[in-house]
């Protein structure tokens, strides 16, 4: 079947990419210089060390010893939680942005003052540091009240996830949606179809590949939302609030912030394998065209 | 034809289109053109690029509204014949959708009116038949020739059995063979229908062969130079293309085209047709 194949084509050059760049971590350890290479007092080269290059085989190895002295957890079990934990909130951040950027897109593909209106600030929003957002984002969600619904922290970080991941969306939905063919279009016309006929029969499905990486850089993005909030907001429990506690035992234990590090990238590579499969399932009957 | 009994299938009278008008690119694309078409007629638009036909084509299709004049179809405003899927249109690109299966592009205008699944697919069913594809109904366009797909076009256009189709030069994207057998299929599949056809196209013997009356067209502003009779009869064969009479409609048809009747556009009206 074609569509597994694709599936284990993309699975194996992957993993071989992951070997070279073992290779290459490995390859610059062993040949670099210990303490860094210095060009006129400035350091261009990083230090080859044990303790700012640790051996992949040495973070690899953390995973399966206690957290801390005398723990009964590994460190696996505790990263392995983190990013569970972070998973949900991103997978909601990112629904969210999903939601708001296709709404949006819609919204600027109807009405052209609207795109006009609107646009310019989307691009504004993205430029607001999210460093200075998650207080505020905090803040303002501890203040709201409806009903009985209480505002949990998580969702905070979630919201500042789905700041991150609305842009993309909208701006890839945007332009998926408006560049169905003309004689389709006209087509879609002769057949007096409405607007919103049109919109599911023709400017979506037309739109897919041009949503598929708009929907990637959003679900990446939807993780560092995640990850940079629960840092800057102190929210326990994820992989980015492991992040900045290992990378404080960091010379003591060089590779532990590792195995957070990994936590979170493996993190991102399962939001955007989740898009990736949606691609494939989608795309499984047209033309085979280049795929980002 | 000339009949007065029965209401005409397409009448345009004195329709004027102007495009960006009153602005440094207005464009006069059609200057006082009456057309009117007998149900069951085959018309054919010829002229070379730029001299309004598929704007004509497109103001039947009330996809574009005249400057001036007024248009009527089956009797109806054009834009009442519109909504009423009074026509079905064809163009040079099949333009199926590559996400639906052949039945399913079949299907897209019943679907868009509502009808419900099974009677599509009975109709779906049928209209494969008509243009001889029944095998490929569950496949995907781009697993078609050029001229399956323009087959599929065809069939969708006339799903939901419209008396009217419109064409917009449905084969100049085919190779002359194919060319030859689509425009065969065409005229059985319009007499098993009695289907009222207007066909945009850039080739003279195309026109002859498949029309009942050929209208010349000269560029700028878009005009109708005049109305050819081609007196084949309704039954055309192959050998058609061999008969005199073939051969005399091609020549007055390119005779008109070169504008006898009106020198100064001569050397215009040439460029852009292909005279084979």
């Amino acid at each position: 079947m074609k569509f597994v194949r694709r599936i284990a084509y993309r699975t194996s050059m992957f993993l071989l990419t992951l070997v070279l760049l073992v290779g290459i971590w490995e390859l610059y350890k062993a040949t670099g210089p210990q303490d860094g290479g210095i060009i006129f007092g400035a350091r261009v080269l990083p230090r080859a060390n044990d303790t700012a290059m640790p051996h992949v085989s040495t973070m690899f190895s953390r995973y399966g010893r206690p957290e801390v002295r005398g723990s009964d957890k590994e460190i696996w079990q505790v990263v392995l939680s983190g990013a569970w934990f972070s998973l949900r909130l991103s997978l909601v951040g990112f629904f969210l942005g999903t939601t708001i950027g296709v709404g949006l897109a819609v919204l600027m593909a109807r009405f052209n003052t609207v795109r006009r209106g609107l646009l310019p600030y989307l691009v504004m929003s993205q430029t607001v540091p999210l460093i200075a957002l998650a207080p505020l984002v905090v803040s303002w969600g501890g203040k709201l009240e409806i009903g009985s619904f209480v505002w949990p922290r998580w969702l905070s970080a979630s919201i500042l996830g789905t700041f991150l991941a609305f842009f993309p969306v909208a701006v890839g939905t945007l332009r998926g949606l408006t560049s169905s063919p003309a004689a389709a279009v006209e087509l879609m016309s002769s057949y007096a179809a409405s607007w919103r006929q049109t919109l599911f029969k023709l400017r979506f499905p037309a739109a897919v590949p041009f949503m598929v990486p708009a929907l990637k850089l959003g679900a990446s993005g939807a993780v560092v939302g995640v990850v940079v909030a629960e840092i800057s907001t102190g929210l326990k429990g994820g992989i980015g609030r492991l992040i900045i506690e290992y990378a404080r035992e960091a010379t003591g234990d060089p590779a532990k912030v590792f195995t957070a590090v990994f936590g979170a990238a493996a993190l991102g590579l399962t939001m955007s394998g989740l898009v990736v499969f949606f691609d494939l399932f989608l795309m499984r009957n047209r033309p085979r065209e280049t795929s980002t | 034809m000339s009949a007065v009994a029965n209401t005409s299938a397409v009448e345009v009278i004195g329709a004027s289109k102007i495009f960006n008008e009153g602005t440094a690119n207005q464009v006069d694309a059609l200057l006082d053109v009456n057309l009117t078409i007998a149900p069951g007629e085959f018309v054919s638009l010829i002229g070379p690029s730029g001299c309004g036909k598929s704007t004509l084509l497109r103001l039947i299709a009330n996809l574009l509204e005249p400057t001036q004049g007024e248009i009527s179809v089956n009797g109806k405003t054009s834009a009442q014949a519109r909504l009423d899927q009074d026509y079905g249109m064809a163009f040079q690109q099949a333009g199926l959708f590559d996400w639906r299966t052949v039945s399913k592009n079949i299907e897209l205008p019943l679907e868009l009116k509502g009808w419900d699944k099974k009677k599509r697919a009975v109709r779906a069913a049928e209209m494969l038949e008509l243009v001889k594809l029944q095998d490929f109904g569950n496949m995907f366009p781009w697993q078609l020739s050029g001229g399956m797909q323009q087959r599929v076009a065809i069939a969708r256009a006339l799903a939901a059995h419209p008396p009217l189709l419109l064409m917009d030069e449905p084969f100049g994207a085919l190779d002359e063979m194919t060319r030859e057998y689509m425009q065969g299929e065409l005229l059985r599949i319009c007499e098993e229908t009695s289907t009222t056809v207007v066909f945009v196209t850039h080739s003279i013997p195309e026109a002859v062969y498949l029309s009942n009356r050929v209208v010349v067209m000269s560029p700028r502003p878009g005009r109708i130079l005049e109305i050819i009779p081609v007196n084949l009869g309704s039954k055309r064969s192959e050998l058609t293309r061999a008969a005199d009479g073939f051969f005399r409609s091609i020549t007055s048809v390119r005779e008109a085209l070169r504008g006898t009747h009106a020198d100064h556009v001569a050397s215009t009206a040439i460029r852009g047709v292909e005279d084979r």
